[in-house]
């Protein structure tokens, strides 16, 4: 048996690190959040004040902070079925016995994930440029008028949400692949016994069979989708007409352009809550689902 | 349908996909060497007329590129190497060692996985500054050093490692440190390999932590670099797909090369639920 104090060492520095960085911050977090922690007090902590929930109440009294919060549901509501529908189609492919090359298809859809957000959305900056741009000379050449992509306020947040589908649909395309491969073979074997088509093989085996696997898929692309910052940064800047003003982009702006640190904390703490809520909603409705 | 049709049909469609994903990547790799705003034109150009080395050159004779890379190397390499060291140290613990509220204490840090890293931005930029590391390398690699992520894919892997193993050394004497450093490692080497290009990855990928508390041009990794060139220098297409090329050859690359290991330790990772 090791002694105690050995396992202590053993966790000490991982644990300061995370106490110090993580921990720390998040209660300084809240504290911050009921104070009017602004430029003044960054100049001279004597300028601080406690406001209670008056950070809060502003926010919720504030369009810009609705009109963020909606512009990320809007990604998350659409965003998130793409971008599994996409691994989902992808991992089923994949899986098939008729595909061929399999590994080299594999990576080749997972390239995009490795990438670096910034320089993949400067190359979609142009592909989506409205004169010089790929994307509008395919669909000119069928005849459809260019689309102003990221400088019309309806379809910035449809380009950025496309983007965001091209980069992440790899990394749950592999776990979908991982539990499309755990399924009994037996079982579709007696499905093609009993004559079932393909379509209902999908429905009553595959579906139910990776229920696990997507609800926890579901929920980790729900809580990453719901941090979207650097897309708009780099590719809209927020705009146009703040059309793709994220919570984190007005978190950002609040905290590091306007150094209205108290109000931005409150900002983050919103959106912590929502994203707690969405959670614990899909788990109760998963576990509905599940009872019949 | 027939079965040549399926098979025709099922790598049509993979066919497809992965052109669609590798388009925009080989598009900016081909640009990086056009001529400045040859790829400004109808139809746009696939190929280069005179395929040239002068947009990187401009990058990193004008543009200040070699020390955004210089200083991504070093961000990235200081965080894997000292996460490395502290993830394999707290994974190990949490696996093999015993001591009182273990469970306890690692369920409380997998439940702090739902708090997002975001909450935690401000203050640690206050903490920082009055610290004295705002814009300084150590900013950015401090917070980095240790991860639940990691932690967890250690134990997990850990876990598989015979307790008699670890009893027969002690009986022989050796102390804790020792059975760490000749035992222990030598097991979990698959998994040093998949953490470290997990780490590598994310500290080179990393954008919003390293713009808050890099404020200045010298201490610039790739992504924020290159944001701020792709302000500066938003008409240069070609420029810019150089510099994105710059950043996104190395991880490619690394991908590419120890692929198996970085799979492996996604799925490990995903099965926590």
């Amino acid at each position: 048996m090791n002694s105690p104090r050995s396992a202590w060492l053993f966790l000490a520095p991982a644990l300061v690190v995370l106490g110090v960085f993580f921990l720390l911050p998040v209660l300084a977090a809240l504290i911050l959040s009921l104070t009017d922690y602004d430029l003044y007090a960054l100049a001279d902590l004597r300028n601080l004040r406690f406001v209670g929930l008056g950070n809060y109440w502003e926010l919720l009294h504030r369009p810009l902070f609705w009109s963020a919060l909606g512009h990320t549901l809007y990604f998350v509501a659409v965003g998130v079925p793409l971008s599994m529908g996409a691994s989902l189609g992808a991992a089923l492919l994949l899986n098939s016995p008729l595909a061929a090359a399999k590994p080299l298809f594999r990576t080749a859809l997972f390239a995009p994930v490795v990438t670096t957000v910034v320089a993949v959305a400067v190359i979609w900056r142009y592909l989506f440029n409205t004169r010089y741009g790929m994307a509008n000379y395919v669909l000119g050449l069928i005849g459809i008028q260019p689309v102003d992509w990221l400088g019309d306020p309806h379809w910035a947040m449809p380009t950025i949400i496309a983007f965001a589908v091209w980069k992440n649909f790899g990394y749950n395309m592999i776990i979908f692949l991982a539990g499309l491969q755990a399924i009994p073979p037996e079982l579709y074997e007696a499905a093609r016994i009993d004559g079932a088509s393909p379509w209902r093989q999908f429905r009553h085996i595959t579906l139910p069979m990776l229920r696990p696997t997507m609800l926890m898929v579901g929920i980790l692309t729900v809580s990453g989708y719901f941090q979207l910052f650097a897309e708009p940064y780099v590719m809209t800047e927020g705009g146009p007409l703040q059309s793709t003003v994220s919570v984190l982009y007005l978190m950002y702006d609040e905290g590091f352009k306007w150094w209205n640190l108290g109000s931005a904390s409150a900002v983050a703490f919103l959106l912590f809550l929502l994203m707690f809520a969405v959670t614990v909603l899909l788990l109760k409705l998963s576990r509905r689902g599940e009872a019949p | 349908m027939t079965p040549r049709l399926a098979k025709a049909l099922v790598n049509g469609l993979l066919l497809g996909m992965a052109a669609v994903a590798l388009f925009p990547l080989l598009w900016m790799l081909s640009v990086s060497f056009m001529a400045p705003g040859e790829a400004s034109a109808l139809p746009p150009p696939l190929l280069p007329q005179h395929p040239s080395w002068a947009n990187y050159r401009e990058l990193f004779l004008r543009a200040g590129m070699g020390r955004y890379l210089l200083n991504s190397v070093l961000v990235a390499s200081a965080i894997t190497a000292l996460s490395l060291v502290f993830n394999l140290m707290a994974g190990y613990a949490f696996a093999k060692l015993r001591f009182a509220g273990r469970e306890r204490l690692f369920r409380a840090l997998l439940g702090a996985l739902v708090i997002p890293a975001q909450v935690a931005m401000l203050p640690l930029f206050l903490l920082l500054k009055y610290a004295g590391l705002v814009n300084s390398y150590a900013g950015v690699v401090a917070p980095a050093l240790a991860s639940v992520f990691g932690i967890f894919l250690v134990r997990q892997y850990a876990r598989g490692i015979p307790d008699e193993l670890l009893e027969a050394a002690r009986i022989d004497g050796a102390g804790e440190w020792r059975i760490f450093m000749r035992i222990v490692l030598p097991l979990l080497q698959p998994i040093i390999v998949t953490l470290a290009i997990f780490s590598f990855l994310a500290a080179w990928n990393d954008f919003m932590w390293p713009l808050i508390v890099l404020t200045g041009q010298e201490h610039y990794t790739l992504p924020i670099g290159l944001a701020s060139l792709a302000r500066e220098h938003a008409q240069d297409s070609e420029l810019m797909m150089a510099g994105s090329v710059v950043t996104v050859l190395p991880v490619l690359a690394l991908f590419l090369a120890l692929q198996r290991y970085y799979l492996q330790g996604l799925l490990l990772g995903s099965v926590k639920g």
